[in-house]
């Protein structure tokens, strides 16, 4: 009868791989292909305090992808505040990462800009945003 | 055996014809409330949504504090960004 016989260097050398693997994935994690297409296609946008809107018609699908999304937004900014020293509240956490959503968006993405309070379509130009944005 | 009274007695309850003013009155006042009701569910609620603006007291001390962290937050988990 054989024996499996594990290399100790092979073996330490393969689980390292799979745990570099994972926190590789877990960082580069990136969007929904629903949300990307729903992104690029103006039906959501990104809002002054930090969440997603729907730009236009609601469907039940936009209202789950938009939900789902922003309950996970909202844990973070909880946690994230609360991790800050020293501690910040929710909204003071999610407004400033909503100055950096919209700033972040690309052209031809919606965002509610901060003058009108109005959904815009993002251009090559520079953001309406909340003064206060850095 | 002897019996006890009290030395004035309270008078029973009794009604009194209202006067010919108050009545005129309470009848004014009836009318003017009738009047009134349809008036009071006429409150319509906004179209559009109301929004509370929270995030009126927020400096932008803080926000510049928070910017770096927040920066890194949204990079790292760009799947819900």
């Amino acid at each position: 009868m054989t024996r499996l016989k594990f290399h100790r260097p092979v073996l330490a050398a393969t689980l390292g791989a799979i745990a570099l693997a994972g926190i590789g994935t877990a960082a580069l994690a990136q969007r929904d292909p629903a949300y990307d297409a729903a992104r690029r296609a103006g039906q959501v946008g990104e809002q002054i305090d930090g969440y997603l809107g729907i730009v236009g018609a609601e469907t039940p699908e936009l209202r789950r992808l938009v939900g789902d999304l922003n309950i996970k937004r909202r844990a973070l900014y909880t946690e994230k505040a609360q991790q800050a020293t020293p501690p910040a509240t929710l909204e003071e956490y999610a407004l400033t990462s909503g100055c950096l959503a919209i700033e972040r968006t690309t052209a031809g993405e919606m965002y509610q800009a901060y003058s009108t309070k109005a959904w815009t379509r993002r251009t090559a130009a520079a953001p309406d945003r909340d003064p206060r944005c850095p | 055996m002897m019996h006890v009274k009290l030395t004035s007695r309270a008078d029973p309850a009794h009604s009194v014809p209202m006067l010919r003013t108050k009545r005129v009155l309470a009848g004014a006042m009836l009318m003017a409330g009738l009047f009134a009701l349809p008036g009071c569910i006429t409150v319509n609620a906004p179209e559009d949504a109301i929004v509370i603006e929270l995030n009126i007291n927020i400096t932008q001390e803080v926000i510049y504090r928070l910017a770096a962290d927040a920066e890194d937050t949204i990079e790292e988990n760009a799947d819900i960004f």
